[in-house]
């Protein structure tokens, strides 16, 4: 088997099918109460790295995540999934993180772990940020794989099938190498009773994240406001097709 | 206020006939207002006729009016008005039956529960879950996501989970995880004067009980006509560690059946298996662009650890053998088992693609496995001869299987030849002593077969509990019986 080492960062998020709610004053949504689980695409990248194990292609796949002690739950899930062991880089009740703060942590955690080749979600669900993998590999000074829909490894380097605007296009990598996860990557597993069983035995280590670098304080990006679109307005019947047209040129449709 | 007077107005109104649609008693409308909420009830056209028909080919009827409760407590209160004045009620989950049983076809309120969509009480420990009707199937396995469990019942549309329970619904897993009816535990049901039962008792869902008459199974499969289920406690299943999946064709239809048989026999314990005749391969096949032989098939599925699935494998590799089935690559992975079943899901896409501008109608009889080969292959003979495009499929380790039927609705003769033919199947089943619904339930349209099977004495006995519960025949007046 290749000594290949892969780093696949998780974020725990407010669950997809959650109808999301403003929160009072208008600075973020209502997460207190609300269910969460594994973001997605970091589910996705998670699957991908343990399909590269089963293959023979890897040989250890640790699972990260930067969050509070909650996101501790999130972890055992990605263990129930197949990751080896993880890692918390604990913040704070209350604090949240954003790209720059996760992949600051990131980075320290490559530093202490070492791996090959580092795979992330192309982007939580909560935020649509999208800059993660990108400022990781910055920071690493990485070659980056974003959008991946299908990933081979080689000795040495990776391809990568790259979701672009234009259609695919296809990369090599040297490794080591950041790629982010795309949706058609894979269909992730779900987690069966007994690897849930196996999965709380796995190591979790939980490491402040300040000692990977993280700075305090507020994160890079602030939320000024959110808000609910407009409530629907009624529709309007016509009498006939001169009418729909008069309508429609009034409120300068056409 | 306005409720008072309909309340009162209601005592002086009296029974309804059973052929008659008089109209809602004034203010009725404004008294469902006061309950639900103005934007939760419509009388709109578009939106009544949206509820007054379900994925079959019986005539829309639409309902008086539709409203949306948002909790149980309006149920209740919503049942009362409306058994106080006398007007049918017509329980709504997702509206994807196959047999008529949300066509309001004595007009009165159709009950729209989707709102209703709480996922609580999940205990992995205790293996259950409890839902509203507003909960899909799928809704409620995408929830489970994480927790090593799922619920196995899965019928061809994302239907409502309660919604299943009323019509007693079955899919491709029931061969070895069960129907409905074992895998409900309790019901929160709302009686049709108001009143709230739980048929196991409230809060309870012990995994066996013997406590007194079996009144979760009675309102299971009781279609909307005993009351409105709006919550189920389910049973779930774990997850099986590994699963793999195959395709295999065989020299005949009754090859593929007998392979089938010999498999249950064996005591194999195996997941799915389905069964599609060559016109439904073909169809599949080409639907889904993937291509299968033009042949009697079956798929199936296994379920198990790594070790007793290799040892299922073995077992099932030489039965299929024994039989004449090739073909017989085994898939494990997640992509490759969706594809494969997708194949099998859209069958009836697949079927109506054949004559493009045709509607389908399909058959629903289940038989002894003994008798499955006998009556599949005099099935086959009957639509051959009769002239038919009837594609086949099937939950064939259940001994039911459905025909799609695609026919022009619109031309008289063939619309005969089908209707002749659906009532030969039905009497063939019931001769074969098996029944006239396997899974789709009784609806509208299988009522005089229903009489057939269970006989003078079965159906008085259905009689004297449905006038028990239901005295005015209000709910889902014309369904069933």
């Amino acid at each position: 088997m290749a000594a290949l080492r892969v780093l696949v960062g998780v974020k725990r998020v407010i669950d997809f099918a959650v109808k999301v709610r403003v929160a009072p004053g208008g600075a973020g949504v209502q997460s207190q109460g609300v269910k969460h689980g594994l973001n997605p695409f970091c589910e996705i990248a998670l699957e991908e790295a343990v399909r590269l194990r089963e293959a023979g292609a890897a040989q250890e796949v640790i699972v990260v995540s930067l969050g509070t002690k909650a996101s501790q739950e999130t972890l055992r899930t990605a263990l129930a999934m197949g990751a080896d062991r993880a890692v918390l880089a604990e913040v704070a009740e209350g604090v949240t993180a954003g790209p720059k703060e996760v992949a600051t942590a990131l980075a320290g955690l490559v530093g202490r772990l070492q791996p090959q080749l580092v795979i992330l979600g192309k982007q939580a669900i909560d935020d649509d940020c999208n800059q993660t993998g990108q400022l990781l590999a910055a920071m690493l000074d990485w070659p980056q794989g974003t959008f991946a829909s299908r990933v081979e490894l080689d000795s040495g380097s990776v391809r990568v099938q790259r979701e672009v605007d234009g259609g695919l296009e296809t990369l090599r990598l040297r490794l080591p190498a950041v790629l982010t996860a795309d949706l058609r990557l894979n269909e992730p597993r779900y987690a069966t009773l007994p690897n849930i069983m196996k999965a709380k035995k796995k190591p979790l280590e939980v490491i402040p994240a300040a000692d990977l670098g993280v700075p305090g304080g507020s994160p890079r990006l602030k939320v000024l406001q959110v808000q609910e679109p407009p409530p629907r307005a009624g529709g309007e019947k016509v009498e006939n097709v001169q009418d729909l047209l008069g309508k429609l040129r009034q409120s300068g449709r056409i | 206020m306005a409720l008072r007077r309909v309340l009162a107005l209601g005592a002086a109104l009296g029974r309804r006939s059973c052929c008659s649609k008089p109209s809602l008693p004034p203010d009725f409308v404004e008294a469902l207002r006061a309950v639900a909420g103005a934007p939760n009830v419509s009388t709109a056209a578009a939106v009544r006729e949206q509820h007054g028909h379900d994925e079959s080919m019986h005539p829309c009827a639409p309902p008086d009016v539709v409203v949306w409760p948002q909790a149980v407590g309006q149920v209740q209160e919503l049942a009362a008005l409306c058994h106080r004045c006398r007007v049918p009620m017509v329980p709504f989950g997702t509206g994807t039956g196959l047999e008529g049983g949300v066509n309001a076809v004595q007009g009165g309120v159709c009950f729209d529960l989707s709102r209703m969509d709480g996922i609580t009480e999940l205990s992995l420990e205790d293996f259950s879950v409890t839902v509203e009707p507003g909960v899909t199937r799928k809704a409620l396995n995408k929830h489970l996501r994480g927790t090593g469990l799922w619920f196995p019942v899965d019928p061809g549309a994302d239907a409502s989970l309660c919604g299943m329970a009323a019509t007693g619904a079955s899919g491709t897993n029931a061969v070895r995880y069960g129907t409905m009816r074992p895998n409900v535990l309790n019901l929160r049901v709302v009686l049709p004067d108001g009143r709230l039962l739980h048929t196991a008792g409230p809060g309870r869902q012990p995994r066996k009980r013997a406590a007194g008459y079996d009144l979760t199974s009675l309102f299971v499969g009781s279609e909307g006509t005993l009351g409105f289920l709006t919550q189920a406690t389910l049973r779930l299943h774990p997850l099986p560690e590994a699963t793999a999946v195959t395709v295999a064709s065989f020299p005949s239809v009754g090859a593929a059946v007998a392979c089938t048989v010999q498999v249950l026999q064996a005591a194999v314990p195996v997941a799915r298996i389905e069964f599609l005749d060559e016109v439904m391969a073909d169809a599949c096949g080409r639907f889904s662009g993937k291509g299968l032989p033009v042949a009697a098939t079956l798929l199936l599925e296994l379920h198990g650890s790594r070790h007793s699935l290799a040892e299922q494998q073995q077992q099932m590799e030489e039965i299929m053998r024994q039989n004449g089935g090739s073909g017989l690559a085994w898939a494990e992975g997640l992509e490759e088992r969706e594809q494969l079943w997708s194949m099998r899901h859209n069958a009836w896409y697949a079927a109506l693609a054949l004559r493009p501008g045709c509607q389908g109608y399909s058959t629903d009889v289940c038989v002894p496995i003994s008798r499955l080969p006998d009556v599949v292959v005099e099935t086959k003979q009957d639509l051959q001869a009769s002239g038919l495009t009837g594609p086949m499929v099937g939950h064939v380790g259940d001994g039911n299987f459905h025909c799609i039927l695609v026919f022009n609705s619109q031309d008289p003769e063939e619309a005969q030849r089908v209707h002749a033919f659906t009532e030969r199947l039905g009497r063939r089943a019931l001769a074969a002593g098996g029944t006239c619904t396997g899974e789709h339930g009784v609806g509208l349209g299988k009522r005089a077969l229903l009489l057939e099977e269970l006989g003078q004495e079965g159906l008085d006995t259905l009689r004297s509990i449905k006038a028990a519960l239901d005295p005015h025949n209000l709910m889902n007046p014309g369904k069933v019986l």
